[in-house]
């Protein structure tokens, strides 16, 4: 059993990592673990806990920023934001369950550093896009900080942006702002029923490149949904414009309502629509959207079992396959084709994963670089090593 | 402003940097007349200038790889120049530096509409994107007033902003993809058609790079639909207070305008006599409101608007009726800095960000600053997001007013500091705020950003006197210092 050491502020947290710095320790750093199945494994002398330094600094809903520590769990961070109307745009996912945990886990900072983002990554970015700044601990032991609380900041480098997506392997971090945005009134799903992928695609392409601003575009075998959220008046006419727009799809159309929606969205940020047997074999690819249905159907020649849905408009791939020794990381890689993207290995047993690479690998110069950069933060690779092989 | 002492090695070698530079690109690509390279001694912080060693404008990737190749391998310094339009010196010239020019890099590559992207070369103007798409109904959403001028490269170096980004974010939110020259000619691609990255996210840390890192060759920036109507507000108040109070009060009621803009008195007043926009001489704070989206949703915001603002105390409420006078309200504030430049024969555009809640306090106390550094400021700024744009008006041919600017420039950058704000919101700290990081910045904050550098470009020859106060080199920032025989720290919870 490795040991845990949990510091309670960000003073203890320096001294935890210059300990390790000091003792050549590597530290498996986590918030609250909901995510452990993520990533390539790893075998660290240490967990570096961080759900001690835990708590809302500072909520300003005027100034559309929340300032919190790095172990707050998520759950308190939503229920603080709807008590004022606001929310995380970003959508946050919660793989909990398709991870095959508990749901409801999590911490904000974890969501931040897998640079996760649901349906509305569309139109409202992903977690790069909402963390405004922070203040961590480098790999040398040294506290540091980046960014600020403010919407508008060039000062510097943007290490906010390094950071989310870094998977906890730059610099564990004690403190974060993240910009946050007024939820809206109403939210309502327009369905075209019996698309195929290919006129699925065309017409979720259709719809966001239309004015009348759509927040959500998934097709799921049979229904392709596209949501609208907003002011009552301009959810409504903006449903009928979508209506008269799509119309020569030939889809028959239907409805969800504001709490229908709701749900629906949910059950898609979160995986829900995989009805993937425990066992099996979980990829995400992001693709160009028009690309998405040929992918799949590559796929398909090879792996005829594989089951799919589509989120942001055909540019989000979930992917279902049965187990395999590989998780035919060859197969779906090179579905990809010439167009550009990367998949992601979400779910396989640990074995798996360590034996094939769970990230998309990079051009040679790319990786160098990467590598460079890794080592510019954390230069004796303390933290969360290979997780991201 | 002092820049680092010139290399005298590398002047003695100019004729072989030249001769060497001429081998790649052939022509009139590589410019080493004084007469030629005049065009190039400034950026728009024009208060600052310096002749570059010699300026090349190559064609091509393989040209600018070649480039940085050489330059890699003769450790000669190069600075990354897109349309000179940086209001912080970030291509201002180094008198020991090629000044590497992109703007034969001026082609729309591809337009694919059904992804909603583009991909441009980055010498191509940030309008010229928007030019491209428009006819279909589509536009580039960060829109600096500079629009006209400055290159898409020049936005990815300073992640550069608009009027427009407080509802559609900035450069950074609006782009996919990046082609990137590194310092040993490596080309590397960034991102794609799709979102977000298989790895570190590199185009976030490229984007507001302010050409230290790399130098950008083509750019995929995602395209949007233009919203079905747009109308603006203007509304005139008795204070400047109220004004920013309006601002606060309207983010507090969960309505995101398209943009919210802020003008004073004397801005109004140089905007009005420039361009006569109708703007109400009267008022002490100008706010222009402009919301967007279907017809239902914006009437009834305009509405909504109207009301908060007439509970701050508005004197003037108008809102645009058609197009042109929309585009009219506008055309006061998009000019209003030549405007400003109209009174004065100098001015320092500063570009700090503030907490909105803490607009009021800083106006207020920036008018005291004004008095004892005996200058006047005049403020036109993106107050939805609570970027500031105070403009200093000056002589530069005054040395003593040149030096007191620069003073009150400082003073109010550090005030942003004070209240939880930053040096710069969206202009860049080039050679301008780069004495100032350390107010906004510890030591190890810094040293930690140049390390990341030092992935990139190892010997610092990238832009360098920029941003950085001081460079230290990558050996010696790359030390790891141990302490052995340190007992574990006892008192932290362990199990
Ligand atoms: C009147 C006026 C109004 C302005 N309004 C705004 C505004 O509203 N919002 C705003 O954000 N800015 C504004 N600016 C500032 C300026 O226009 C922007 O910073 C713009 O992005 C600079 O683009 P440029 O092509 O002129 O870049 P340059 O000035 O040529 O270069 C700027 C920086 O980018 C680097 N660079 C340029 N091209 C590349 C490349 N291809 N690869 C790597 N590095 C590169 C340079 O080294 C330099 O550090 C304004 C400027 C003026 C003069």
């Amino acid at each position: 059993m490795t040991s845990t050491i949990k510091p309670r502020d960000a003073s203890e947290l320096r001294q935890a990592v210059e300990w390790a710095l000091n003792d050549g320790t590597t530290l498996d750093v986590r918030g609250q673990g909901s995510k452990i199945g993520l990533g390539k494994p790893m075998n660290c002398d240490q967990v570096l806990d961080l759900s001690g330094i835990s708590g809302i600094v500072d909520y300003a809903p005027e100034e559309l920023v929340v300032t919190l520590r790095a172990g707050t769990p998520m759950r308190d961070v939503e229920a603080l934001l709807a008590q004022r109307n606001q929310m995380l745009a970003f959508e946050p996912p919660d793989l909990g369950p398709l991870l095959g945990r508990e749901a409801g886990q999590g911490t904000l900072v974890g969501a931040v550093m897998g640079n996760l983002a649901g349906p509305r990554r569309l139109s409202a970015g992903a977690a790069r896009d909402h963390l405004l700044g922070f203040s961590g601990v480098n790999g040398r032991g040294e506290s540091f900080k980046s960014g600020g609380k403010v919407m508008k900041n060039v000062t510097g480098y943007d290490l906010s942006k390094l950071l989310a997506g870094s998977w906890g392997t730059l610099a564990v971090l004690d403190q974060v702002s993240v910009k946050v945005l007024p939820a809206p009134d109403q939210t309502r799903t327009l369905l075209l029923l019996g698309l195929d992928e290919a006129a699925a695609v065309r017409a979720m392409c259709a719809a966001l490149g239309s004015p009348h601003e759509v927040s959500g575009a998934a097709h799921l075998p049979g229904k392709t949904a596209l949501r609208l959220e907003g002011v009552a008046p301009s959810v409504e006419a903006r449903l009928k414009a979508l209506r008269e727009l799509l119309a020569d799809s030939g889809a028959k159309m239907a409805e969800l309502g504001t709490l229908e929606s709701r749900v629906f969205w949910r059950e898609v940020r979160d995986v829900a629509p995989l009805k993937a047997a425990p066992e099996a074999v979980i990829w995400k690819i992001s693709c160009p959207p028009t690309e998405g249905p040929a992918i799949v159907a590559r796929l398909k020649v090879q792996r005829p079992g594989v089951e799919a849905f589509y989120d942001w408009s055909g540019g989000l791939i979930w992917l279902a396959l049965p187990p395999s020794a590989d998780a035919d990381h060859a197969i779906v890689r090179g579905a990809l084709g010439a167009k550009g993207g990367h998949a992601t290995l979400m779910r396989a047993p640990q074995a798996v994963r360590a034996a094939v690479p769970v990230f998309q690998p990079q051009p040679a110069a790319l990786a160098a670089l990467a590598s460079r950069v890794k080592e510019s933060f954390d230069p004796k690779r303390l933290f969360n090593p290979g997780r991201m092989g | 402003m002092q820049m680092p002492p010139l290399d005298p090695a590398i002047l003695a070698r100019r004729g072989d940097i030249v001769a060497a530079l001429r081998a790649i690109v052939p022509g009139e690509g590589v410019i080493d007349d004084l007469e030629g390279m005049r065009p190039y001694e400034c950026d728009a912080l024009s208060a600052y200038r310096q002749m570059p060693l010699v300026v090349v404008l190559p064609e091509t990737v393989a040209q600018v790889s070649a480039i940085l190749r050489y330059c890699q391998d003769n450790k000669v310094k190069v600075v990354p120049r897109g349309a000179g339009t940086s209001l912080s010196g970030g291509s201002m010239p180094v008198g020991d530096a090629i000044l590497l020019g992109l703007g034969k890099f001026n082609r729309v590559l591809e337009i694919d509409y059904a992804n909603r992207c583009a991909r441009v070369q980055p010498g191509v103007t940030n309008l010229g994107v928007t030019k491209a798409v428009e006819h279909e109904g589509f536009y580039y959403a960060p829109d600096p007033s500079s629009q006209i001028a400055c290159s898409i490269g020049g936005n990815v170096a300073e992640n550069s902003g608009g009027v427009h980004c407080l509802k559609y974010g900035l450069t950074t939110n609006n782009l996919l993809g990046i082609e990137l020259v590194l310092m040993t000619g490596e080309v590397v691609r960034l991102g794609g058609k799709h979102l977000d990255s298989e790895g570190y996210d590199l185009l976030g840390v490229m984007t507001g790079s302010e050409g230290l890192l790399g130098v950008v060759t083509e750019v995929t920036v995602r395209l949007l639909r233009k919203p079905a109507t747009a109308r603006a507000v203007l509304l005139g108040f008795p204070t400047e207070a109220a004004a920013a109070d309006c601002v606060a009060a309207v983010i507090a009621s969960g309505i995101i305008p398209a943009g919210m803009e802020m003008m004073d008195k004397d801005a109004v007043k140089c905007a009005e006599a420039y361009v006569g926009a109708g703007y109400p001489l009267d008022a002490e704070g100008l706010l222009i409101v402009e919301l967007d989206g279907p017809p239902v949703e914006v009437d009834y915001l305009v509405e909504r608007v109207a009301e908060i603002a007439k509970g701050r105390g508005a004197t003037t409420v108008r809102v645009s009726n058609d197009e042109q006078e929309r585009v009219l309200f506008w055309a006061g504030r998009k000019a209003a800095f030549p405007a400003v430049g109209q009174i004065t024969p100098d001015y320092m555009c500063l570009d700090g960000s503030v907490p909105r809640g803490r607009l009021v306090e800083v106006l207020a106390e920036m008018r005291e600053m004004s008095k004892q550094h005996r200058l006047r400021v005049v403020n036109v700024f993106h107050a939805g997001d609570g970027n500031l744009h105070p403009l200093i008006l000056f002589d530069a041919n005054d040395p003593d007013e040149l030096r007191r600017a620069e003073e009150f420039g400082a003073d109010i950058l550090r005030l942003c500091v004070r209240v939880g704000g930053v040096l710069t919101g969206e202009h860049g700290v080039g050679i301008e705020k780069r004495d100032l990081m350390g107010v906004q910045f510890t030591e190890i904050d810094l040293d930690q950003q140049m390390r990341l550098k030092c992935a990139f470009d190892p010997d610092h020859l990238l832009n360098p006197g920029k941003v950085f106060p001081q460079l230290r080199r990558c050996a010696e920032l790359g030390r790891v210092v141990v302490h052995h025989n340190k007992l574990p720290f006892p008192d932290i919870p362990r199990f």
